[in-house]
């Protein structure tokens, strides 16, 4: 056979092979002498130490899980707490027969099939002195049978660990969230030490924002054990330590007073405390109890919520995004006023349709179906009676830029930043926005449209309540916070950006604007001023949640429920000195003043009433 | 060759028919492979806390793992040889499908769950990727050119990639070394070897600082000091230490180990299960155990130096030596010399899929050693 170096050589090939295989049967042999060396001064050396040390290793080190850290309300009462649930456990060890005792529990007690059966799988791969679970959250009577019953129940226990409770059930739901077992997903992100002895974890809301805090330092307990191996005597303990108190700025009787307002209809309401920028309240309805999740929810109990035409998972304060609508007016009316685009004086004579050069289709005021508002609509009147065309006129002229501009100084379009996970940023929009999320320019029919808060802005309820507490406070602004303290020590609300820059005269004009949308004769939210012994600024605003053509009348006879307007209002009180500021929609509610007003109303009533006896009590 | 292959003809003229032959087994490889799961399933009843469940668990994955063997021994090394590439891709093919489809437990993502039945397919690898190397490279000149190295390389660390993903970096590990050896085996340049250790030991900042988690950073600070977390993955190494050492020359015998009795060893009867065995056999019972490994690579490297085709020695070679990187990874780890990696003790550690794919590997191994004897 002929060959140079370009064929292959397959006794050379074998050659290299060998002396290849060689280096690795030398390899091999070094690290086993390695090995071997190791072994040799753990067993030989090191030999008495290890011994010593195994004699004395009667210890078992434990974890001692933290109990969660517990949530507040503003006035001290409690919204989260931790109780002792008891589960009932077997040591077979210690039990003679426990085919028998089995028997001899389920006639005390109920114990259902599929609790026998998984505890049957989990005892073949125990160790027979350990702690086995037959039955979870026992109730108080089952508790007293086992008892009185003790005697004859040898190697049965019950056992006791702490578990999340929410008494006030669902009016927390949404904002405070629930703990949960911890899954697969969450399982590879935790810190496993920090968790061992911990089986929940914080899921939504601020039980989630706050994990961290909430969850306590693990502690841990050596335990002597004998010869069997089962613990015996607590030799050494290190205490877990508590996780941190929450106190909010929630205060239960407004959260109270807002969610029975609802009276069961879908929607969504935030309060704020102008001063702070403390969520006073803040409430998504209809709810849920966060109860069920803690140990674990049934499917058919879950599956009912999720699939609910209502949506009761559905966090809409800070998720629900909806148009603003009319409620975004004094934002643009202070805007065109403070750049000298409108003055007080000026007027317009609304016939009721708006015509824009180049376009034939005219807009038209769906809020007032009888010829517009007439002659002399100035920005006064058109806040007061809520009139498009004035606002088709004023949005055109001061121009997306300045709108969009200010619309995310006073809290539109991002984030708010408050504290708690899943916030939706809702949609202010401007050139660059479209250009991105649509791939066109800017047309002035957007404008128009955007000038009353329709088209494409979408805004949260939670950003509604901001934008209130802006304007009440005269362009502070501050991010809105739900935490008040932690473990007793104040956190300090900070201002997130300097003043809004709007002249003071303008502010006095429109708080003076808002105040008449209430006080007024013809003002759109006149109805909640019966009997009322202080003053509301607000303004209503109504969304579509279907499109209705120029010439078609909207009527909410002709449609379903679902399709009706959405109902929204801002507002704050007491107009001259604001303290709280609210921002809330009523889904299909229809009209701002009717559905929307009287739940704010009710919020500043209970808001009045306990500064009231906060006075008295003073005195 | 022409000549030899005369002589072997004479030697053997009417074909071997004794029932080894028949049936493709090598008569040593399968007696130390006997012993070693007599040794496994002796000490599993012990570390298991004496359970009869686990060590019948233990012993129908043996007897799956056999047949497996026996199945892989009946095709010819040519069979291997072509169909590796085929193997190899359907094992990258799952491994992507894991990242996306994958179940598991305890934060890592290792299973294809085909509702009937589980699937691992990193422990295909752990056969694949050194048969498709061998098989690349033996086709072409060896010693291998850079451009050859470099491809050989590229079709090791993808699937190194995508397990250390999963992530399970013991396994991940051991893919890296298979394709190693193989490509080291194949005659890699003296250059590319200094290289490579160079590259290796650049690489520790990367690892540390962008792929380890922290858990897996966490383990190895353990080892530079296990009393820092007790509660923690130092209690493990402090327990296997001290389980070990106490078991002296000639241990505290079968089931009398009070560290794995008492339940303070834990994952006694996985892959800490070697503490087990030195605490009850002590020193003796390691030093044998590792005798009889030593002796089973021994054989598996005559079978590679006898092999008939480049292809046949590469594989031999490789999964012999891999075969000790399995070894000596849980050894160190249980000892307390290498971090602590998720890594079983073959053949002695509880856990089926493992063992059906070491039996598969030594089944390619049988193949290969009965091919000699037929040509």
């Amino acid at each position: 056979m002929m060959h140079n170096g370009a064929f292959s050589d397959p006794e050379r090939e074998r050659k290299l092979f060998a002396r290849r295989l060689f280096v690795g049967t030398l390899l091999t042999l070094l690290l086993s002498l390695v090995l071997g060396l190791r072994y040799f001064d753990l067993q030989i050396s090191r030999y008495e130490d290890f011994a010593t040390q195994s004699n004395n290793n009667r210890v078992l080190v434990r974890p001692l899980p933290p109990p969660r850290g517990l949530i507040y309300d503003r006035s001290g009462q409690l919204i989260a707490d931790n109780r002792p649930s008891y589960n009932l456990t077997i040591v077979p060890e210690r039990s003679e027969n426990v085919e028998q005792l089995l028997s001899e529990l389920g006639k005390l007690i109920t114990i259902s099939e599929r609790d026998i059966q998984s505890f049957r799988k989990k005892l073949t791969r125990r160790r027979p002195f350990e702690q086995t679970t037959l039955h979870v959250n026992l109730s108080e009577a089952e508790r007293a049978i086992l008892a009185v019953n003790g005697h004859r129940l040898d190697g049965a226990e019950t056992s006791a660990r702490l578990i999340r409770h929410y008494p006030h059930r669902d009016l927390y739901a949404h904002v405070v969230g629930y703990v949960g077992r911890i899954n697969e997903r969450e399982s590879q992100t935790i810190e496993t030490v920090k968790y061992s002895g911990t089986d929940s974890i914080g899921k939504v809301g601020l039980e989630k924002f706050y994990e961290k805090q909430l969850l306590g330092t693990v502690g841990s307990e050596q335990v002597e054990t004998n010869a069997r191996g089962r613990a015996m005597r607590i030799l050494q303990q290190t205490p877990a330590l508590p996780g941190d108190n929450l106190t909010l700025y929630l205060d239960t009787d407004l959260q109270r007073a807002a969610f029975d307002a609802f009276k069961g209809e879908r929607g969504a309401l935030v309060a704020i405390e102008v001063e702070t920028g403390g969520i006073l309240a803040m409430v998504s309805t209809p709810s849920y109890d966060p109860n069920l999740f803690v140990t674990g929810i049934s499917q058919k109990n879950y599956d009912s919520l999720l699939y609910s035409k209502d949506r009761p998972l559905f966090d809409r304060a800070i998720r629900g995004q909806y148009p603003p609508g009319s409620t975004i007016k004094p934002l643009f009316g202070l805007i065109a006023l403070q750049h000298n685009i409108v003055t007080p004086n000026y007027q317009i004579n609304d016939n009721g349709y708006f015509y824009f050069e180049g376009i034939d289709r005219p807009w038209r005021d769906h809020n007032f179906a009888r010829g517009g508002h007439g002659d002399g609509v100035n920005l006064s009147k058109a806040i007061i009676e809520s009139c498009n065309i004035y606002f088709y006129g004023l949005g055109i002229k001061t121009g997306i830029d300045l709108l969009s501009n200010y619309g995310s100084q006073f809290g539109l379009g991002a984030k708010t930043g408050i504290d708690m996970p899943g916030e939706r940023p809702g949609i202010m929009p401007n050139r660059a926005w479209k250009k991105g999320a649509h791939g066109q320019s800017w047309f002035n029919g957007d404008t128009i449209n955007t000038s009353i808060g329709q088209g494409f802005m979408l805004t949260t309820p939670l950003q509604l309540a901001v934008m209130s507490a802006r304007i009440a406070s005269r362009g502070d602004v501050r991010a809105p916070r739900l935490v008040k303290s932690i473990n007793g020590i104040e956190q300090t609300a900070t201002q997130v950006a300097t003043n809004i820059d709007i002249d003071t005269k303008h502010w006095d004009y429109m708080h003076q604007a808002m105040q008449d949308v209430v006080h007024s004769r013809r003002g759109t939210a006149r109805s909640i001023n019966v009997e009322l012994d202080y003053k509301i600024a607000g303004k209503t605003g109504t969304a579509q949640a279907i499109s209705i053509d120029a010439e078609d009348k909207y009527d909410s006879s002709k449609l379903n429920k679902n399709q009706w307007d959405h109902a929204l209002f801002v507002a704050f009180a007491p107009a001259k000195d604001p303290k709280i500021a609210i921002g809330l929609i009523v889904e299909n509610g229809e009209h701002g003043g009717s559905s929307a007003a009287p739940i704010a109303r009710a919020v500043f009533d209970a808001y009045m009433a306990s500064q009231e006896s906060a006075t008295l009590a003073t005195k | 060759m022409h000549r030899n292959d005369f002589v072997r003809q004479l030697n053997n003229p009417g074909g071997d028919r004794r029932p080894s032959r028949v049936l493709h087994l090598d008569i040593p490889l399968l007696l130390l492979l006997l012993a070693l799961c007599g040794i496994g399933l002796t000490v599993l009843y012990s570390a298991s806390g004496q359970s009869i469940f686990y060590v019948k668990r233990q012993a129908s994955f043996m007897l799956a793992g056999l047949l497996a063997m026996l199945i892989m021994a009946q095709f010819k090394p040519r069979f291997w040889e072509r169909g590796s590439i085929l193997i190899y891709i359907a094992g990258l093919l799952s491994l992507v499908a894991v990242l996306y489809f994958g179940v598991g437990a305890k934060g890592a993502q290792r299973w294809l769950d085909f509702g009937f039945t589980r699937f691992q397919p990193s422990e295909l690898m752990k056969i694949a990727v050194p048969m498709m190397v061998s098989a690349y490279l033996s086709r072409r000149h060896l010693p291998p050119q850079f451009k050859h190295v470099f491809i050989a390389t590229v079709a090791t660390l993808l699937p190194v990639f995508l397990v250390a993903r999963q992530p399970d970096l013991g396994t991940s590990l051991i893919i890296f070394a298979s394709g190693f050896f193989a490509i080291f085996l194949a005659g890699l340049g003296k250059r590319y070897l200094v290289a490579t250790v160079l590259s290796a030991l650049a690489a520790i900042p990367t690892l540390w600082f962008y792929v380890l988690l922290d858990y897996q950073k966490q383990r190895v600070l353990t080892l530079l000091n296990p009393g820092e977390d007790k509660l923690g993955a130092g209690w493990n190494i402090i327990q296997s230490t001290t389980a070990i050492g106490s078991g002296g020359w000639s241990g505290k015998g079968w089931t009398q180990g009070t560290q794995s009795q008492l339940n303070f060893l834990p994952e006694s009867h996985t892959d800490f299960i070697i503490a087990v065995l030195a605490e009850e056999f002590g020193l003796i019972g390691v030093l044998s155990l590792l005798l009889v490994y030593l002796l089973l690579i021994g054989r598996c490297m005559m079978i590679a130096l006898n092999a008939q085709t480049q292809f046949s020695r590469l594989v031999a070679g490789t999964l012999s030596l891999t075969f000790f990187v399995y070894i000596f990874v849980n050894m160190g780890m249980v000892s307390g010399i290498l971090p602590v990696v998720g890594a079983p003790l073959p053949f002695i550690s509880y856990g089926g899929s493992a063992i059906v794919t070491l039996f598969s590997g030594f089944g390619i191994l049988m193949a290969i050693s009965t091919e000699q004897k037929r040509i």
